[in-house]
């Protein structure tokens, strides 16, 4: 058994077993996992669409800050939200 | 000056709600014969009214057209059909999150690679009991030991799998050995469903509820597994809502989430719906499954909360459970649109009590012999029951 992703060391990606896709119907993106889904708002797809690949919390947050350099409590927000994926298991380290 | 929004964007009122989810019940046949299934009791006398693999593909369009993205395949035993396979395919095309609900009977090696290279998302296999007996006994088919060989398989070709063990009354007591069943096999997922009572579990509910005794010590079994077996399989217990003392939302609430399509084509807000008198069921062959959504009195008739009555209509917790399941409203109470009787304010939950008293009185006098036989689900039973209906009717 893995242990727990670490976001100051590890790298992770979505979870395989989950698929982000845009949504027409719903005006917004939506998670899917097995007979269930969960609809992101803007920011949560934002942050997820860029762990398609695999990424690092302070590689995630440096990018979105060049992008958002307005938003001032934005490294904690991404934190925030990081620590929700990964206890819903939306994000898995990458060599798991 | 208005901006006018493009074709596609105005078809839908802003306000309509999306079928999230499209069941497929490809057909009702199936090798198992479970006392608690939840098809009608009437059988089909062929599969010639079975939609074709062109009708369901079209049926999954026009679903994917109005939002739906989850779709579950089942049935019946979904792989009776040889176009799954197929089915999976376009339905991954199209854009869903595909689900196969299955006994693993006529499963193969090659039909889980072949599923698998349609895009296939997740498979659901059903067990009867935690060992070859009971699993035998209660299927109606000695399937236990390819049961085991293709959960092993499915896990093996990387499909995300989940195992689902329904429980009742002769049963539920190996919760804790099916839950070590599951976890040494590598299951992700394993719902522990107690029998809801409609249709053929209805029929045989009196030999099928659990006592409380029982419901608490599986939950107990499976709490522990829970705590101490240091496992990351996730475990969904669902209770029988009898034991509960508020209902539980019909499907989500009726045409708010789910649109069922029967084998014949009949479009219904949840799999029992064809029980409750006096409504029409539109079938796909004749009307757009748009027009049936948004439109149909029967999708219309339970909508909402402006069907309910009292103590429904001015209960502060209406919008929580939506008054609960009409099917169960109507087999407990005779009316399809009055409160659920689970809940402990209907003035008719005294119905649900005796039901749960009677199971628990019965499991406390350790009577091992029920009131009647099991009936199991075969094309003999179904044919004395409908025998049996005629008779009651003329």
């Amino acid at each position: 058994m893995s242990s727990t992703l670490d976001f100051a060391r590890d790298t992770f990606k979505i979870n395989p077993r989950y698929r982000l896709q845009w949504e027409d119907a719903q005006q917004c993106h939506v998670l899917l996992y097995p007979e269930g889904l969960v609809k992101l708002s803007g920011t949560a797809a934002e942050i997820l669409g860029r762990c398609q690949q695999p990424t690092r919390a302070a590689e995630l947050i440096a990018e979105l800050q060049r992008e958002y350099p307005a938003a001032d409590t934005l490294a904690d927000d991404v934190m925030e939200f990081l620590t929700h994926a990964r206890q819903q298991e939306w994000i898995k380290r990458t060599e798991d | 000056m208005t901006v006018k929004p493009p074709a596609d964007k105005v078809s839908i009122p802003e306000r309509a709600p999306v079928p999230l989810w499209l069941l497929a019940e490809l057909t009702y046949a199936c090798p198992l014969q479970c006392p608690y299934c939840s098809n009608p009791l009437e059988l089909p006398k062929s599969r010639s009214s079975e939609l074709t693999t062109e009708q369901w593909l079209d049926v999954m369009q026009q679903a994917r057209k109005l939002g739906a993205v989850q779709l579950g395949f089942s049935g019946g035993e979904p792989l009776v059909r040889p176009d799954v396979e197929l089915l999976v395919q376009e339905g991954s095309k199209m854009g869903f999150y595909c689900n196969l609900i299955t006994s693993a009977l006529g499963l193969t090696t090659e039909r889980i690679t072949a599923l698998k290279n349609a895009g296939l998302n997740h498979l659901q296999i059903s067990f009867q009991g935690s060992d070859q007996e009971t699993n035998a006994r209660f299927g109606g088919s000695d399937s236990f030991v390819h049961k085991l060989a293709m959960t092993k398989e499915v896990i093996r070709q990387g499909i995300p799998l989940g195992l689902n063990f329904v429980l009742h009354r002769h049963n539920i007591h190996q919760v804790a050995d099916f839950l070590a069943l599951a976890d040494s096999l590598g299951a992700e997922f394993v719902e522990l469903a107690n029998t809801q009572y409609y249709a053929w579990a209805m029929h045989n509910r009196e030999q099928l509820l659990p006592s409380r005794q029982q419901l608490q010590d599986a939950e107990a079994a499976t709490n522990k597994f829970r705590d101490t077996s240091g496992s990351r399989m996730k475990v969904f217990f669902v209770a029988p809502d009898y034991y509960d003392d508020r209902p539980k939302k019909c499907s989500n609430g009726w045409g708010t989430t789910f649109i069922t399509v029967t084998p014949d084509g009949d479009v219904l807000p949840c799999q029992s719906a064809r029980i409750i008198p006096g409504l029409e069921f539109p079938n796909i062959r004749t009307q757009t499954l748009r027009d049936i959504w948004l439109d149909s009195t029967l999708f219309q008739r339970f909508r909402g909360t402006a069907w309910m009555q009292e103590p429904c209509a001015s209960c502060p917790e209406k919008l929580i459970d939506l008054g609960g399941c009409r099917c169960q409203a109507f087999m407990l109470t005779g009316d399809a649109a009055s409160t659920d009787p689970v809940c402990s304010l209907s003035p008719l939950h005294h119905v649900v009590t005796e039901i749960t008293d009677a199971a628990n009185a019965q499991a406390s006098s350790q009577s091992s012999t029920p009131a009647q036989p099991l009936l199991f689900r075969n094309t003999s039973n179904a044919r004395k029951l409908s025998a049996k209906k005629e008779t009651s009717t003329s």
